[in-house]
């Protein structure tokens, strides 16, 4: 049980997918400007972060990794990943339109999020097993969901400031979110001392 | 068309990192150190210049409502090949870039050439326009590399500068250097291009090809 929590802690905290790891880069910049926007992306992200990783990981322990085709795990989990994205929509569109509402129209872009294919190729790479995994998963949207709250209230409050001309926009919101990654840096090795 | 012209483009007019902003995340990320971020830039290149010459030659054989799905798995089987010569030949770079590698799939620039570039024009203005673009975003990384590599760790391609190896600013070298020296260079090349500033929406659906991108548009359906 405790090896669930520090790896869910540790995902995320310390290896928070957005501000220590930049996946997922561009929707962390595109959508953060409101905060419902942002809590509608980031629900979308978790869910299908969750539901990749229930369908690639037993892909990758039952299909590829039997028959010597570890090589194709990049075509395959892409592929995966954008065919099971249409299907949920179709699924939610058919069976829960008021869900499919809320998150429509952010499933489609999800599929060319690094963060998603990033999340499966990871567990994989760790070793995690099935369980792990799908915990792994749920912090690392779980860190995505908590980046992107935060973010769209440091950016409100951009709105208003009087930025020199140069910085206008972009430059000024990355700066931004690098004081908000320095704030989770102050996370680093405390989850391993909280079990010691 | 001019090939000179349609090669420099890439580089400073429409640099793919710093005007388009496209590829944000293999930026931020593997531009720690000058040599990864070469490393990176030279295998991105090599999946452009593939994809799009691939694409190019193919533009009136893939049919157009499922052209997405194809660019994807062409991508992706370029991008598996390049992975398996870089863990061949060069296990060190496999290590410092590790999972940004295969996240080359994902990343916008490549699809956005394509899909801007390499389905309207011939083989060989494809092939050039690749070589511009792939020049410009290993540009842009190796400058951001250059600067926190010099001030972050105090060494340059790993050889150690005498007064700054010992005054490093190692917070450079961590993540919030990462967002702070692009938010920083972004800011830079605004000023010297004069240009307005542009408006701050991208990301999927501001990115550049969300008009053209299939995908975008399902979305923007769906919305309705």
């Amino acid at each position: 049980m405790t090896r669930f929590i520090i790896i869910l802690l540790s995902a995320v905290f310390i290896n928070n997918y957005v501000l220590s790891r930049f996946l997922g880069i561009c929707p962390f910049l595109g959508v953060s400007k409101k905060l419902n926007q942002a809590t509608g992306m980031s629900i979308a992200v978790i869910f299908v972060m969750l539901i990749s990783t229930a369908v690639t990981y037993p892909i990758q322990k039952c299909l590829l990794d039997p028959n010597n085709l570890e090589y194709l795990q990049t075509i395959v989990f892409i592929l995966v990943i954008a065919a099971l994205v249409q299907l949920v929509e179709i699924i939610l569109k058919r069976y829960m339109p008021a869900l499919h509402k809320a998150l429509g129209v952010y499933l489609p872009l999800i599929t060319t999020n690094c963060a998603v294919l990033g999340v499966t190729i990871l567990n994989i790479d760790e070793g995690y097993t099935f369980a792990e995994s799908m915990v792994n998963s749920l912090g690392s949207g779980l860190g995505f969901f908590l980046a992107m709250v935060m973010f769209s209230g440091v950016r409100s409050k951009l709105e208003g400031a009087d930025i020199p001309k140069a910085f206008q926009g972009l430059p000024i919101t990355l700066v931004a979110a690098s004081i908000t990654s320095l704030s989770f840096l102050g996370f680093g090795g405390i989850i391993e001392n909280l079990f010691a | 068309m001019n090939t000179l012209k349609n090669f420099s483009k890439g580089l400073i007019k429409e640099n793919p990192v710093l005007v388009l902003v496209l590829g944000t995340c293999p930026t931020l990320a593997t531009s720690t150190s000058v040599s990864s971020a070469l490393g990176m830039g030279a295998a991105a290149t090599v999946v452009l210049l593939c994809s799009n010459i691939v694409i190019s030659a193919l533009r009136k054989i893939i049919p157009d409502k499922v052209r997405i799905p194809c660019y994807i798995v062409l991508i992706a089987g370029f991008v598996t090949m390049v992975q398996m010569l870089v863990k061949a030949f060069a296990p060190a770079l496999d290590e410092s870039l590790g999972i940004y590698l295969p996240l080359i799939v994902v990343n916008c620039i490549i699809l956005g050439r394509a899909e801007m570039f390499a389905n309207k024009n011939k083989v060989f203005d494809s092939a050039i326009d690749a070589l511009g673009m792939g020049a410009g975003f290993t540009l842009a990384l190796t400058m951001m590399a250059t600067i926190r590599e010099i001030f972050g760790n105090g060494t340059f391609l790993g050889i150690e500068i005498p007064v700054l190896a010992e005054n490093h600013i190692s917070i450079l070298t961590m993540a919030p250097g990462g967002f702070f020296v692009f938010g920083c260079l972004m800011a830079l090349v605004t000023r010297l291009s004069k240009k307005k500033p542009k408006k701050e929406e991208f990301g999927c659906a501001g990115c550049p090809s969300a008009g053209l991108c299939h995908k975008a548009q399902c979305g923007e359906e769906a919305e309705k």
